[in-house]
């Protein structure tokens, strides 16, 4: 596991994204030097930083995605459903001043500012896998809090079995919702024991800097050990249930997406296999791993369950 | 090149310089897209995904020239437009030789000759079965495409056997739809042209009939009265 990030002052550090994105293009030969010479040189991370306190591999020391793959390849519909709206589109949304209302069961319902929320808390770095339903993937350094640590201070009733997220709706801001290609607003939702585990992350930023729009700004959840649709984006509402939550996904299609959606390579999609995926940046596809590589740490979880009901 | 052995009118406009250029034209748009994969490519213009985009645009290719080529007949019926007409069967051939660039990149690349994979797909996914259809459709056409083989078959077998095309562009269409995961627009717009054309040749259709069922009662009534 690669320790070398936190032995070094930020300072010192070459822009990460610029240095991979060279390297990157270099391993490819001469096609990699037109491509740095032409506009597609790969952007360096940009948008105002954050305070990162540690930074923590989860990625068994892969080689994170330079920073414009990660943020021009996106699926957020609410901007557009090809790859390359959310970035050319997401411009338009507001990202300050944000609330998020928690509601359900919880003994104080309110409303929280972003802002404030990501000043209260401690915020650190965290290397993780990231695996789309659609089997790409990508290695990502998020920065943000765990969800667990929202939750204490949030004091959930005893009722509540579940959390439910909510993306903001708002057409006029996100021009994809005009249509309802998905019925918006775009709705997720995790178990107690999901949501509180240590690897559940609220991310606000990625490479040390503040989410960009078309990635889920200014607040979104990560679950490493999910399909990445799992993870919703521009959060508004956070609400605790006693039931379990129809999610947006699981509606559409429900014989294609699940509420739990961990990555299983044994459990194809119906109109792919999911044995395989294509990490971003590379030619030949790798070996899915069950749970993207987390089992260890949560197939606890799921004790006892038939693996091909959790997809 | 070789020319349609069926007659076309043809306006005293259409001959001169222009005639010639129209071919070689259909060739320079026919080729341009891949032109642009590899400029795109080589300029790191196909996003973070270049496999995906790659496969995804030889899919669409091929099912716009299968639009293109089914446009000929009906803007010669509809515009008195030769031109089309006259490139039809080159816009056919690039359709499906855009279909086999299509079929070959998802084997060669993004499967990588994972034959297992491939195996699987061919026989357990639907939207991949119908792809692999629409391109042994097109098979057939692409291969009796020549004059020589229009007077092999005669020129009404041929005809019979060309109406593959119309199975090979439903077919394309349902792979496409089946393909997407919510955005159904691109392949609904494609089924609408589709069908569109197909309803264009309706009247066409139902003239022919008429005339071959007008042509068979004068022959029963010649013999009845011999």
């Amino acid at each position: 596991m690669a320790n070398w990030k936190t032995d070094l002052r930020e300072s010192e550090v070459t822009p990460e994204a610029l240095y991979l994105g060279r390297r990157e293009f270099l391993r490819l030969g001469a096609v990699g030097a037109l491509a740095a010479a032409g506009p597609a040189l790969a952007a360096q991370p940009s948008g105002p930083a954050l305070p990162a306190g540690k930074s923590r591999d989860f990625a068994s020391g892969e080689k994170p995605t330079p920073w414009d793959s990660v943020t021009t390849y996106n699926n957020f519909y609410e901007f557009g459903t090809a790859k390359e709206d959310p970035a050319e589109r997401a411009g338009s949304l507001a990202t300050h001043p944000w609330s998020i209302r928690v509601e359900g069961e919880v003994k104080k319902p309110q409303v929280l500012d972003v802002d404030a929320l990501v000043k209260a808390m401690p915020l650190e770095e965290r290397v993780y896998r990231h695996r789309c339903v659609e089997a790409w993937s990508m290695v990502i350094p998020w920065v943000g809090f765990p969800l667990a640590d929202l939750v204490r201070r949030l004091e959930p009733t005893s009722s509540a079995k579940y959390l439910e997220f909510e993306t903001l709706l708002d057409p006029a801001q996100m021009p994809g919702q005009r249509r309802s290609v998905l019925d918006w607003p775009y709705r997720e939702g995790l178990r107690m024991d999901e949501a509180t585990h240590p690897l559940t992350l609220l991310a606000v930023g990625i490479y040390g800097r503040a989410l960009p729009n078309q990635n889920g700004a200014p607040l979104r959840l990560v679950v490493p050990w999910k399909y990445g649709f799992k993870g919703a984006k521009s959060i508004v509402r956070i609400r605790f249930t006693a039931a379990m939550p129809q999610t947006t996904w699981a509606r559409m299609a429900p014989n294609e997406y699940g509420f739990y959606a961990n990555v299983n390579p044994a459990v194809d999609h119906p109109r792919w296999s999911q044995a395989k995926e294509r990490r971003i940046g590379e030619f030949f596809r790798r070996d899915t791993l069950p749970f993207n590589g987390y089992a260890a740490e949560v197939a606890s979880l799921y004790t006892g369950l038939d693996p091909r009901t959790l997809y | 090149m070789s020319r349609p052995s069926r007659p076309s009118s043809e306006s005293p406009a259409r001959s001169g310089p222009a005639r010639h250029l129209l071919r070689p034209a259909v060739w320079v748009l026919c080729l341009s897209p891949i032109a642009k994969m590899a400029v795109d490519g080589v300029t790191g213009r196909l996003g973070a995904n270049p496999i995906e985009a790659l496969l995804n645009r030889l899919g669409f290719w091929t099912i716009t020239w299968l639009a293109l080529s089914l446009a000929a007949t009906p803007a010669k019926e509809l515009f008195g437009w030769t031109a089309p007409v006259r490139v039809r069967r080159l816009l056919g051939l690039f359709a499906f030789a855009y279909a086999v660039l299509h079929f070959a990149f998802y084997v060669c690349v993004d499967k990588f000759f994972d034959w297992r994979t491939i195996g699987v797909d061919l026989t357990k996914r639907p939207f991949i079965m119908v792809g692999f259809a629409t391109l042994l459709a097109l098979l057939p056409l692409a291969w009796t495409s020549t004059d020589g083989w229009v007077r092999r078959l005669g020129y009404a077998r041929w005809k019979r056997l060309h109406r593959l095309v119309y199975a090979a562009a439903g077919l394309a269409v349902i792979h496409f739809l089946w393909r997407v995961k919510a955005d159904h627009r691109r392949p609904l717009a494609f089924a609408f042209v589709f069908g569109l054309l197909l309803a264009v040749r309706i009247p066409g259709w139902l003239r022919a009939r008429a005339r071959s069922r007008a042509a068979s009662g004068r022959t029963g009534r010649e013999l009845e009265g011999a």
